[in-house]
């Protein structure tokens, strides 16, 4: 098929608070490619496992997803579908992993059920046929002695199997669309390999695209292929990996690559963007990352940058983008310290 | 019937008081001022709220309100159903039920009130004390209280108070707050041990705060949320049982009446003066449900888990 | 539960040791019994001789399954007990079977529809049965559907038949004679389970596998009754064990207003009329059936919920 596999438009989702609306996701577009992964990168509070959880339209009321946001699949409008047809898509078209294994697992059904329950939803399949379904899956997953591990409950897995479990669980209908939230957060660093490994290889074989949403840049430096970096419900930087890595342009991104630690990197402080990220309830007038950028000038603080195109596939919802010889970092930043320090002295 | 025009504008003005009492809204209000807002904005809270106001006065005004002394007897109006003179009628030996009723609201309130205070206060020191005791104690401790527990508590009184005969109000508040601090042993316990496991208690160990300090400042604010909201749902309990023990005639003794011995007294003869068992049955149920709706609301209202939801 | 049934000995051993005076005390006020025969008395039931022999023969005999001999009824206690246990069993039997099953139902009905007038007024309506004294609540229900409707009988004398009668009229019959006290002790109960119920229903479906079984595409029915409910039943599991002693102590006033044969009434009757053995007795065995009662809901709890079981 031709065009987009996913087209995000203009998506705004708000969750009522006694101070106000929350604008957690706040016009967020972008498109998913077949065969693609994407990166969603952000801190937590960026909005970014809204926005996933918005895709598949489970936001619980009081949330809703405002009205103007456009979410396009497989050319179908998912926005204005009825309950049932979206369902159909939930798990068969459009699969999500979740990032605690554990607690998204039912406690009291056995793996095998809960993943054969994904066949028995959306297909005619008897108990048996899902069941070994599943048991294929759970083999396709890498799980070994699938069989025996089918009949196992989730709290007798550990972390690593589970989150295959979830795996096998989301790609028991072959979906075009995985949309793996925080999947290896959880997990330990060894395991985190393997599940990224696992994922990449059952892409191959599958065909289908993956966003990802993480907090990790590394990870994403693994397995995407084009990145989003959201902050305060938008998206501030859109790139391919590689010219993320090498080149950012927001100064957000840069700040995140900034803070990562090299090994053998001689600091004595570990570098951070100062202050902390707004509430969704008062995202910050202009720029939302004004009061922590290192560039920022009075332009910045009152008007709200669009996304600018920097280069081919390059987005950046940032002024320096027509004013570039104003990236002056004027502001004690964490290169030289920590800028207004009182996290010494808090108790 | 002047007398009940006052108290009904006292009580209607300490309602409406309290409902437009207002709280200077903050920038970041404590647990408490959301607690107290969330718990006013429920319509069912504030209704039972009104109605305790309402019984608390009607009771302690009693002498002011009736016509008719708790002990008076007048024979020749004896078994009169509910008039005019008499609204809530008169019992076996003449006395006016209302103001037995009444009366008898000075006892059952103030006995539930002051047994569930001793029972709180009680279970909140040995909770408290066995959870922040070493493993061992603590599990001694609790083992006990689970074994106490399975004993029904209403046959507890009843064995206690069957053998040692009728006791006074005082004694009755000392033997059912002694009854009951069990379950609030257990919940304080929970809570300290939860406590004892989350990092800032550690911080402040390892700042050198001593174990009376960490209790007094850490500990009880944490925990007394949930005292307070068992403790509510406590006094609702405490009416019942209360009057289920003066129903069985080993609770207060009369002639001094008590919710639950008036019902006593009329249910020899059942099907003859229903008057004598409806009245301060719904009294009782009132007094419980109040209790009981102000308790879950309090409970609601204090839990941290309900941001932005229903 | 050794430690429960320990402690209840322990415990009604020294309640009545401990009282002023002890059960004969009244008798010497009567001119026309001997000094002589109190004493005998007291030595036949054990009241004599130094407070730690006493202990000792009392745990004897109770392990041996002696529990004395009731004062008032002239008889063993354990041929009292054995014939009234099995009554107030069945009445709680049933109680604790028809409230759990309507309790649930409710609680679920509120779940699913929260928020919603239903749930309100069935909230309402659980909250006035919770507030309710059983004992009141059971004087009311004889009155009206016994007295002024006269639906039910109002005694347990069962009707004396001439010749055999048909199984299913004796059941009728017997029916007929439960269904007040049944009613009564459940419809308090029932209120209970079912306000435990919907919140259990409601605080499960805010965990995360019933996002995950959303996003698996399963119906909001099949959320709701498969993966919500599932879990839900576990913390009112644990409620049984709590309702045991509730519904034993309910039994004592229902019975007794009722005038239904069980131990409830025999305990109520122990109390008016003293009779210190009885009553000591009796609190031991209610103590041991609630043991029983956690013992079994224990177990229950492990048959719900897979994390418990132990694995082969």
């Amino acid at each position: 098929m031709t065009g987009p596999l996913l087209s995000v438009r203009d998506l705004r989702t708000t969750f009522p608070t006694p101070n106000g609306p929350a604008r957690a996701v706040d016009g967020v577009s972008f498109d998913i490619a077949p065969r693609e992964t994407v990166g969603l990168v952000g801190e937590s509070g960026c909005g970014k496992s809204v926005t996933s959880l918005s895709i598949l339209r489970l936001i619980q009321p009081p949330g809703r997803i405002e009205a103007g946001s456009r979410i396009a699949f497989e050319g179908t409008e998912l926005l204005t579908l009825d309950e049932r047809r979206m369902r159909a898509i939930r798990g068969a078209r459009i699969s999500m992993i979740f990032q605690e294994p554990m607690a998204a697992l039912n406690p009291v059904f056995t793996v095998g059920d809960q993943i054969a329950e994904v066949a028995r939803v959306h297909t005619t399949a008897s108990r048996r046929e899902a069941w070994s379904r599943a048991v294929e899956m759970m083999r396709l997953t890498g799980i070994s002695d699938p069989a025996d591990r089918a009949r196992q409950y989730p709290h007798e897995l550990s972390g690593g199997m589970r989150q295959r479990v979830m795996i096998a669980m989301a790609l028991m209908m072959s979906p075009p669309l995985l949309i793996a939230d925080e999947p290896t957060t959880a997990l330990d660093v060894t395991i985190q390999a393997q599940i990224l490994e696992l994922l990449r290889e059952l892409q191959q074989r599958v065909g289908m695209s993956i966003l990802l949403i993480t907090h990790d840049l590394g990870v994403v430096a693994e397995t995407a292929s084009r990145v989003l970096v959201m902050y305060a419900g938008e998206v501030v930087e859109e790139a391919h990996v590689h010219m993320l890595f090498e080149a950012p342009h927001h100064p957000y991104t840069e700040g995140l690559l900034a803070a990562v630690p090299r090994l053998g990197e001689a600091r004595e402080r570990l570098r951070v963007i100062p202050g902390t990220v707004p509430a969704a309830t008062a995202w910050p007038t202009g720029c939302r990352f004004h009061d922590r950028c290192p560039y920022a000038w009075d332009r910045c603080v009152a008007e709200h940058p669009p996304l600018y195109q920097i280069g081919v596939g390059q987005w950046s919802r940032c002024h320096l983008a027509e004013e570039p010889e104003r990236r002056v970092a004027h502001r004690a930043t964490s290169a030289t310290g920590i800028a207004g320090s009182s996290t010494a002295r808090d108790v | 019937m002047f007398s009940w025009l006052l108290a009904a504008l006292l009580i209607g003005g300490v309602c409406w008081g309290a409902a437009r009492w207002r709280v200077a809204p903050a920038a970041h209000p404590g647990p408490w001022r959301t607690a107290m807002t969330r718990f006013r904005s429920q319509g069912p809270a504030m209704a039972s709220v009104y109605l305790l106001v309402a019984l608390v006065v009607v009771t302690a005004l009693a002498p002011w309100l009736v016509s008719f002394a708790p002990t008076d007897t007048l024979i020749a109006a004896s078994e009169q159903a509910p008039t005019l003179t008499h609204p809530f009628g008169t019992d076996f030996a003449g006395r006016d039920v209302l103001s037995r009723v009444l009366y008898g609201g000075q006892v059952s309130l103030p006995v539930a009130f002051l047994s569930v205070l001793l029972a709180a206060t009680i279970g909140t020191a040995y909770g408290a004390a066995a959870g922040l005791a070493s493993e061992r104690v603590d599990g001694i401790m609790m083992r006990l209280i689970d074994a106490v527990l399975a004993i029904p508590r209403l046959f507890l009184l009843i064995a206690v108070l069957a053998i040692w005969g009728n006791p006074s109000v005082p004694m009755l508040i000392l033997l059912l707050g002694l009854t009951g601090w069990f379950g609030v042993s257990r919940i304080v316990r929970a809570e300290v041990r939860a406590l004892r496991g989350e990092e800032w208690m550690m911080a402040a160990d390892a700042l050198g705060a001593s174990r009376r300090r960490t209790l007094w400042r850490h500990v009880l604010p944490n925990v007394l949320s949930p005292v307070i909201v068992a403790a509510t749902l406590g006094v609702g309990n405490i009416v019942l049982l209360e009057a289920a023990l003066g129903y069985l005639g080993i609770g207060v003794q009369p002639p001094t009446p008590s919710w639950g011995n008036i019902i006593q007294d009329g249910a020899q003869a059942l099907f003859t003066v229903w008057w004598m068992f409806v009245f301060p049955g719904l009294a009782i149920v009132l007094t419980a449900m109040s209790f009981n709706i102000a308790g879950d609301a309090l409970r609601d209202a204090l839990d941290p888990r309900q941001v932005g939801q229903r | 539960m050794g430690v429960v049934v320990a402690l209840a000995t322990t415990l009604s051993f020294f309640l009545i040791r401990l009282a002023p005076g002890d059960p004969f005390s009244a008798l010497l006020e009567n001119p026309r019994v001997s000094p002589e025969h109190v004493a005998r008395l007291r030595a036949e039931y054990g009241f004599d001789g130094p407070i730690h022999e006493q202990f000792a023969s009392y745990v004897a005999r109770v392990a041996r399954g002696d529990l004395g001999d009731s004062f008032t009824h002239r008889r063993p206690v354990r041929a009292l007990v054995s014939e009234r246990l099995p009554r107030t069993m069945l009445l709680m039997g049933l109680a604790l079977a028809t409230s759990f099953a309507l309790g649930i139902a409710i609680g679920v009905v509120q779940a699913w529809r929260a928020g919603s007038a239903v749930d309100k007024v069935l909230g309402a309506v659980a909250m006035f049965f919770y507030s309710l004294p059983d004992f009141w609540l059971a004087l009311v229900v004889l009155y009206i559907f016994g007295y002024k409707l006269d639906l039910f009988p109002t005694t347990m004398i069962p009707a004396f038949h001439l010749g055999a009668v048909p199984w299913w009229e004796r059941l009728g019959e017997a029916a007929a004679r439960l269904t007040m006290p049944v009613a009564t002790l459940a419809l308090l109960t029932t209120a209970l389970v079912a306000r435990y119920q919907r919140s259990a229903m409601l605080d499960v479906s805010g965990r995360d596998f019933v996002r995950t079984a959303r996003a698996k595409g399963v119906t909001e029915h099949g959320v709701l009754f498969r993966h919500v409910l599932r879990n839900a039943l576990l913390p009112v599991v644990t409620l049984l064990g709590l309702a045991f002693p509730a519904l034993l102590a309910g039994s004592v006033f229902i019975e007794r207003i009722f005038s239904y044969q069980g131990i409830g009434y025999l305990t109520v009757e122990a109390v008016r009329n003293g009779d210190p053995e009885l009553v000591s007795s009796l609190v031991l065995l209610m103590a041991v059936l609630v043991a029983i009662g956690n013992l079994l809901a224990d177990l229950l709890y492990a048959v719900v919920d897979p994390r418990l079981r132990a694995r082969a």
